[in-house]
């Protein structure tokens, strides 16, 4: 019995002590991000802020750029999330109700593509944009951006659509509907929230990816983009409220979804 | 299931899909090459690859690149298996902690580097403890140009940080694969814990590692955004060359050249780790 408790108590420990670890860094940029103007270069610096102001954050918010390229971002995640579903419901769709030959062809290559590799095709991406009048404009950011969350969205969506019994809507049909009519009145229902969660990961992708974003824009810079872009000029303090400005809204999204994140790396 | 609606059907469906993807990986992968073996004048010549060897910055790239990824991927999988192992002996709450440990997969590369800036400045909360406790008596410059192992510790810290999350969710859905009758068969013939860790559940648990190798191992050639928010310029690496070239040199024949050396990098470690880890077969579970 003690033998037991003891077992217990290590593996609370030790739970305790990794989430301690995951937690520290989103810690410090929030009581960072909260220090007044006039206590920043204090040292050093208590762990329990003495004094909370927004003034560091409005300041960051007033900085010239950041505005705009905020809203550079909400367009290009916003583009991002309705060409991605536009694209990958569909596919997502086929593989979760079809046999047909190639699935698993296509299925390896969805799980290939999860590792869309950024650095290598951003710069070729930029001189094919260029040379096609889109660069340094939010589509081609977007059209980026959709190629990198295409394979989870489609993950997503297809787990969201396998667990849709398709006899409900072969009834559905027998009993009159059309196939578009039975998809709409009976698959789509129950699927919204897995499509809800593919919207909200595909939005978490564009917000957060920076290396297309600095290599295909030169004004139309998104939020990371404007950031990265002026790491070596800005004070510090703007760098760290800039990190508790871009994860925030990443981190909400993501305990919103939290039922449907394990899908996004799943083995097949 | 049923054929009645046609085969066509499918293939309709994920046409749209199929044309982005190769629209959108395929043409770029070929005209990164192309671009890499071009002159400015179009004609066909290694001086790009020529140019890249030759500048100063790439030999650094390379060692920082290669040294991040041999200190990071291992480390990381190793936390990440330790966490997958706690989480996957179902304690009570383990799903709350399961949620706290996926966090840092909403965090980008670039905020990951900014977040940990907070503790490893030079005013920053890591020299403030040290300070307060006694532990030293001025700010440290961990992060200083000259601090060469301050400059790869923090960005090993913050990149394992952000990156175990990923790690863990693979590894996660990995162990719930495994069927559980297999580990109580175990038990019952009296494997201790260690035991059926090490001679029931990594052998199943192989493909998993290995696809955790493969992933992290080709997104660690890409690293960038975290190493320019922690050690600025003075660290370089192949990824932020490649941005360099092409953003401030304005060359995008020498940035295509640093992109097809990542890429046959990222082949030769895919390579490499399925030579090392092949094809698990099926589990002595009799031993």
């Amino acid at each position: 019995m003690t033998a037991r408790v003891l077992d217990r108590t290590l593996i609370y420990a030790c739970a305790a002590v990794v989430a301690i670890w995951v937690l520290i860094p989103f810690y410090l940029i929030a009581i960072s991000a909260f220090t007044p103007q006039s206590n920043v270069a204090d040292y050093p610096k208590p762990l329990i802020p003495t004094a909370v102001s927004v003034g560091t954050l409005q300041l960051f918010m007033e900085s010239s750029g950041i505005v705009p390229a905020t809203l550079n971002s909400l367009v290009a995640a916003a583009l991002t999330v309705v060409v991605g579903l536009a694209l990958g419901a569909p596919a997502a769709y086929a593989l979760a109700r079809f046999r047909f030959r190639g699935r698993e062809v296509f299925r390896a290559a969805v799980f290939v593509t999860r590792m869309f590799p950024i650095a290598i095709l951003a710069i070729p991406l930029a001189v094919i944009f260029v040379r096609l009048g889109l660069y340094d404009s939010l589509i081609s950011v977007a059209l980026v951006h959709t190629a990198m969350a295409l394979p989870f969205v489609i993950l997503i969506v297809g787990a969201a659509f396998v667990a849709v019994p398709h006899d409900a809507e072969e009834a559905a049909e027998t009993l009159g509907c059309s196939r578009w009519g039975a998809f709409l009145r009976v698959a789509l229902p129950p699927a919204a929230p897995g499509l809800a969660a593919a919207a909200i990961f595909a939005f978490v992708i564009s917000w957060n990816e920076v290396f297309a974003a600095s290599i295909l824009t030169v004004r139309t810079r998104t939020l990371p983009a404007q950031v990265l872009a002026s790491l070596s000029t800005s004070p510090l303090a703007l760098k760290l409220v800039a990190g508790f400005v871009m994860v925030l809204p990443a981190v909400v999204f993501i305990v919103l979804i939290r039922k449907y994140v394990r899908l996004a790396w799943g083995p097949r | 299931m049923r054929t009645r609606t046609g085969q066509l059907l499918p293939f309709t469906l994920l046409l749209p899909s199929i044309v982005f993807l190769a629209i959108l990986i395929l043409v770029p992968l070929i005209q990164a090459v192309v671009l890499s073996v071009v002159t400015e004048d179009g004609a066909f010549s290694l001086e790009n690859f020529q140019r890249m060897l030759a500048d100063t910055n790439v030999s650094d790239a390379w060692r920082n690149t290669f040294l991040l990824l041999v200190l990071i991927v291992p480390l990381q999988v190793a936390l990440a298996l330790a966490i997958a192992l706690l989480i996957n002996s179902r304690f009570r709450g383990h799903r709350w902690f399961f949620l706290i440990y996926t966090l840092p997969l909403a965090v980008s590369d670039l905020a990951a580097g900014l977040l940990w800036l907070a503790a490893f400045t030079e005013r920053g909360y890591l020299n403030s403890l040290l300070q307060s406790a006694d532990v030293i008596t001025q700010p440290v410059l961990w992060l200083s140009f000259d601090s060469f192992g301050g400059l790869v510790a923090a960005i090993v810290i913050a990149e394992s940080w952000r990156t175990t999350a990923m790690v863990l969710l693979i590894l996660v859905a990995g162990l719930e694969l495994i069927p559980r009758d297999f580990l109580e068969t175990a038990e019952l013939f009296g494997a201790s814990r260690l035991r059926r860790t090490v001679h029931v559940v990594l052998p199943l648990l192989r493909p998993s590692l290995q696809s955790a190798l493969i992933i992290r191992t080709i997104f660690a050639f890409q690293t960038f955004a975290v190493v320019l928010a922690l050690a600025g310029r003075n660290l370089p690496v192949l990824a932020g060359e490649a941005y360099r070239w092409y953003a401030t040199n304005q060359d995008e024949h020498i940035a295509a050249a640093y992109a097809v050396f990542i890429l046959a990098l990222s082949i030769a470690g895919v390579i490499v780790y399925l030579g090392l880890l092949p094809r698990h077969r099926e589990p002595e579970l009799q031993q």
